[in-house]
């Protein structure tokens, strides 16, 4: 340890010397995906060039893309911290140990990892409530069915998706009581052609309105194909399906980040563990369709609106876990550490969780 | 007209020159397409070449994790290359790489929390067990009903990344992991983990056992009775049979030794710098140890190198793409270039070059 | 649980469009095995396929222009191979998992301005008359072009490998390389060939998929179709007719474990999919049991290096 540690150490020093002569922050990204993956890490990609655009001359960032989860990860992590980054952001929840071990080793590096639910003095946690914009697109999605079916393709049983479909379908259901939810496991993140499979069946067997908690945009150009409604995946997706995306759910990382960056700048960065929603502005939309009819979007809107000041949580009692029993009291809302680990269906939905 | 006439024996002048001319052409091919990308092609081939071994910034961590990442790599080319050299090709080591570290994981979580040092020498029998008994399986479909192990092997791998998700996602899963998949972790548990023998090396155990193995299979391969007969098979298999090599026996053991050290990679890794199993905790050491084991000439000396040279550009690939922003595409294509160019020239290892009519006839 | 709501009909139809991608690279790729040769870059050729017909359907517009174009840059990635296996005489396993390797970083480099594009879209050709009849015809004659053509190839590799010349100095070089040779045959010309038909045809099964199932680009969008490919050769013991039969098994389970999940019924995914593998398995084994090598139609020259030494 004494040999790494004096490198480390020497590498320091190198590093902060050379900062104040470069007068700039270094800020590195570590992505799971490529950068023209069109969804998650496009996202993140695009959060990382609004720094570069907020910041200017003050900062530069740069980028790592295809990094695998785990031993490859914590070797990334590591040399971008030698190279003298003084922010880096890892945007996978599979990077969390080696985010966590790497940080330890660089008290002055500030990590910012999202998704994950381990902190250090130097590590913070972020994540969006993606759940109160499928609320929203569940409210569309009840209003714009005709055969009352709803069809969710799913990439894999964790909590973050079950949360997503539970939101969706309560708010369908709210409006629409004869709804029901198709759910299709794809076990991937990223699978273009097993995506548009999974739509294509859904829609044959009646679905008419699509949701997708998977990243490519192939489930949408099937909708599109199809004619019928679909709503996008983390980014606009609208080129995809002119016709079918209704509105879609846009992760905005951009605020954050120049937030984080700004912080780390001007030295008011402490560890924090954000989960912020449309308040914030991390969960966002794109322009709603003209095709939904006015007094949907209206009420839509409404319920954004109620989100976003704080008035209406999703998860608002009486609720029930699918198999009966009760979860939450009339007027009781769901607190954020059962929503973290959520492992089962509200009552309604068929079918069952893999595994 | 250019012709190619075969060498009595491989000249030692060319073995040692080709990898230095191979890399050579891919530096100037690769330059070429830095500089189409817009880069700075000397500083793209220093930053992958030179900075992870030499720079002051980089190289006294960079250095031991050319062991850790070359350290799989090493391990199951010197099985696979014995295989090679006797025409038993197993192309599934990725599978069986896969499957060592379920088992071993699976031994090691089994008996959590328990503090007993006697858990991780168990841990490696059992990854060493999974991945042979991974590859007995197109071992003995090969010497009992004599269908292709190529095939059988490649399509296993499939089969252990499906078994792969299945365990993340629930036998194998975290109960303390709020609902996320994959296992503990099992490099922060004293008991169940790889750590570095001396810190601040990159040297682990695996990385070890990869040393002990090229070191035994260079003895095997030159002064060893089953050496003899692996080369044998390899050159001429009628040959082989005069001198009684029993194809049966050699095709378990060749298969049953190239699975059990990709087994015991995987163990390594899943314990070590990787940590837990996950979905996607296999990223390709199988398959990328079969190039090695080649680029190596399946010799266990020019594996170790191979094996290195492979790390080397992974590790200054990282490098070159958060330093100069390269993509991190352009370095797949100049591994893919360097792959060739090695793969290309080794012809001259092997065979002349005259330039004429015909040659002998 | 609502089986009732799985139109067979439709099904059938999906997966005839499903396989289509796999088919066309298994067809290049049995052409590829008969003549000896063992082209594990796949995987690599089909996504440099999928961005060159993706980019240039895009430029052009048209999408026709674009699966040949899919066709030109899937065979050019299989030339680098053919030089290298068959004039360098490298070795063929760890050259095409090397071509892999490049042909996704290639195509990911050349795809980076086609990110978010939409491709203009390929007509269904309804063939008139059998169209109109009722069942068979929403079923097997409204799809587009490139859905009859890869069945037209099973047809035409079938009767080109067992009837014609062509086919028959293919298998000659393919089971034994030295006689051919001593026949008077190219062996590395005829080799080279059917290299470039194997990359053609992968290319084109790479563009099928960004052009029309998916459709758009995107990096690594094969997701392991290609090493899907290999294995239903294997499947079909090189046989052109079980090629298909092959694919459409693979593709199939798929859209039936999709299928049935959408239509409520709990499924161990794992094992559904880890199923085709083992039937392929079973297959190599019952065929190999059975009567040898023959039986099986596995080139004898497979994967090994030719040079022409005498």
């Amino acid at each position: 340890m004494k040999i790494l540690n004096t490198a480390l150490a020497a590498a320091l020093a190198l590093g902060a010397f050379a900062a104040p002569t470069l007068a700039e922050t270094k800020v590195g990204f570590v992505y799971v995906g490529p950068i023209g993956d069109g969804g998650w890490t496009h996202e993140h990609n695009k959060g990382r060039l609004a720094v570069e655009e907020a910041f200017g001359d003050k900062v530069s960032t740069s980028y790592v893309e295809n990094v695998p989860e785990g031993a490859d990860a914590e070797r990334v992590l590591t040399q971008m911290a030698l190279s003298g980054h003084d922010v880096i952001f890892t945007t996978s929840f599979g990077y969390m140990d080696p985010t966590i071990n790497v940080a330890a080793k660089f008290p002055n590096v500030k990590f910012e990892h999202a998704t994950g639910y381990k902190r250090a003095d130097n590590v913070s946690t972020y994540s969006a409530r993606f759940y109160e914009g499928r609320a929203a697109l569940g409210t569309i999605a009840g209003h714009m069915t005709e055969s009352n079916q709803i069809g969710y393709i799913a990439s894999f049983p964790i909590p973050e998706v079950i949360r997503g479909i539970n939101s969706a379908y309560i708010h369908a259901k709210k409006v629409n009581p004869a709804v029901e939810m198709k759910v299709v496991w794809v076990f991937s993140w990223f699978d273009p052609a097993k995506e548009a499979d999974a739509a294509t069946a859904l829609i044959e067997q009646g679905v008419d309105v699509l949701m997708q908690h998977t990243d490519s945009t192939a489930p949408m150009a099937i909708a599109e194909e199809k004619g019928i409604v679909a709503f996008g995946q983390a980014s606009d997706m609208s080129a995809f399906g002119p016709n079918a995306q209704m509105t879609a759910i846009i992760d905005d990382w951009a605020p954050y980040y120049i937030q984080q960056v700004g912080r780390a700048m001007d030295g008011t960065w402490t560890s924090v563990d954000t989960w912020d929603g449309i308040a914030e502005g991390m969960v966002a939309f794109s322009e709603f369709s003209d095709k939904i009819p006015a007094d949907v979007a209206a009420e839509t809107k409404a319920l954004i609106a109620s989100m976003a000041d704080g008035s209406y949580h999703p998860f608002t009692g009486p609720l029930n876990k699918q198999d009966g029993s009760a979860w939450l009291a009339a007027g009781e809302t769901a607190d954020d550490g059962t929503l973290a680990g959520m492992g089962f269906y509200v009552e309604g939905i068929t079918g069952d969780i893999p595994n | 007209m250019i012709h190619l006439e075969k060498r009595a024996e491989p000249s030692k002048t060319w073995t040692a020159f080709t990898p230095v001319l191979a890399v050579i052409l891919t530096m100037i091919a690769g330059g070429l397409m830095f500089a189409a990308l817009g880069k700075d092609p000397f500083e793209a081939l220093r930053t992958i070449f030179y900075d992870p071994l030499f720079s002051e910034q980089f190289s006294a961590y960079s250095r031991p994790q050319l062991l850790v990442k070359a350290g799989p790599l090493i391990l199951i080319a010197i099985g696979l290359s014995l295989g090679f050299r006797a025409g038993i090709w197993n192309i599934g080591a990725e599978g069986q790489y896969i499957i060592g570290a379920i088992c071993g994981a699976a031994v090691g979580l089994a008996l959590y929390p328990s503090q007993s040092w006697l858990i991780y020498p168990v841990m490696i029998l059992a990854g060493a067990f999974g991945g042979w008994a991974w590859a007995m399986i197109p071992a003995i479909l090969k010497t009992r009903f004599n269908t292709n192990e190529i095939l059988v092997s490649l399509l296993l791998v499939y089969v252990a990344e499906q078994l792969l998700a299945s365990m993340a996602l629930s036998t194998l899963r975290n109960p303390e992991g709020n609902g996320f998949p994959g296992s503990r972790n099992l490099s922060q548990h004293w008991a169940t983990s790889n750590p570095e023998l001396i810190s601040g090396t990159g040297m682990h155990i695996g990385v070890l056992f990869g040393f002990i193995a090229v070191i035994m299979a260079y003895i095997m391969l030159n002064k060893h009775m089953l050496g003899f007969q692996i080369r044998l098979t390899g050159e001429s298999p009628r040959a082989a049979q005069f001198a009684g090599v029993n194809p049966t026996r050699l095709i378990l053991i060749c298969l049953g030794t190239s699975g059990a050290l990709a087994g015991l990679a995987g163990l390594f890794e899943v314990s070590g710098p990787a940590g837990q199993v996950s979905i996607d905790f296999n990223v390709g050491y199988g398959f990328t140890a079969i190039i090695v084991a080649f680029l190596g000439r399946l010799h266990p000396v020019g594996i170790l190198l191979a094996g290195l040279l492979m790390a080397l550009t992974y590790i200054g690939g990282e490098l070159a793409q958060f330093m100069l922003g390269l993509p991190g595409a352009s370095i797949q294509a100049f591994q893919g270039m360097l792959l060739f160019f090695l793969l290309g020239v080794d012809v001259l290892t092997n065979f002349r070059i005259r330039i004429g009519h015909g040659g002998k006839k | 649980m609502d089986l009732s709501a799985i139109n067979p009909l439709v099904l059938i139809t999906t997966l005839m469009i499903a396989a289509t991608p796999i088919l066309l690279a298994a067809l290049g790729e049995l052409v590829v095995e008969k003549s000896g040769v063992l082209n594990l870059g796949v995987e690599g050729m089909m996504i440099t396929g999928a961005i060159c017909g993706f980019a240039i359907a895009v430029e052009t517009g048209n999408p026709a222009i674009g699966m040949l174009a899919a066709m030109v840059g899937g065979a050019m990635l299989s030339l680098i191979f053919a030089f290298l296996t068959q004039i360098l005489l490298a070795n063929q396993v760890a050259t095409g998992l090397a071509l892999t390797l490049f042909g996704l970083g290639l195509s990911s480099l050349l795809g980076q301005g086609y990110v978010g594009v939409k491709p203009p879209s390929t007509p269904k050709i309804e063939i008139p008359l059998l169209a109109d009849l009722p069942i068979v015809g929403p079923v097997l004659f409204q799809h587009d072009m490139v859905v009859y053509f890869s069945i037209f190839m099973v047809v035409v590799i079938w009767a080109t490998l067992k009837y014609s010349r062509l086919g028959l100095v293919l298998r000659a070089v393919g089971e034994s390389h030295d006689a051919a040779h001593a026949l008077g045959y190219k062996v590395v010309r005829i080799r080279i060939m059917a290299i470039m038909f194997g990359g053609a045809m992968a290319g084109l099964g790479g563009a099928y998929l960004s052009l029309v199932r998916v459709p758009q680009w995107v990096d690594g969008m094969t997701a392991g179709a290609g090493w899907i490919a290999l294995a239903i050769v294997v499947f079909a013991s090189w046989r052109a007719g079980r090629v298909l039969l092959g694919a459409y098994l693979f593709g199939g389970v798929t859209i039936l474990q999709l299928n049935l999940q959408a239509a409520g019924v709990n499924l161990p995914v794992e094992y559904l999919s880890m199923s085709p593998y083992l039937i392929t398995i079973l297959v190599l084994v019952i065929m190999s049991a059975k009567g040898g090598r023959a039986a099986l139609g596995a080139p004898a020259a497979l994967g090994r290096v030719f040079h022409a030494s005498s």
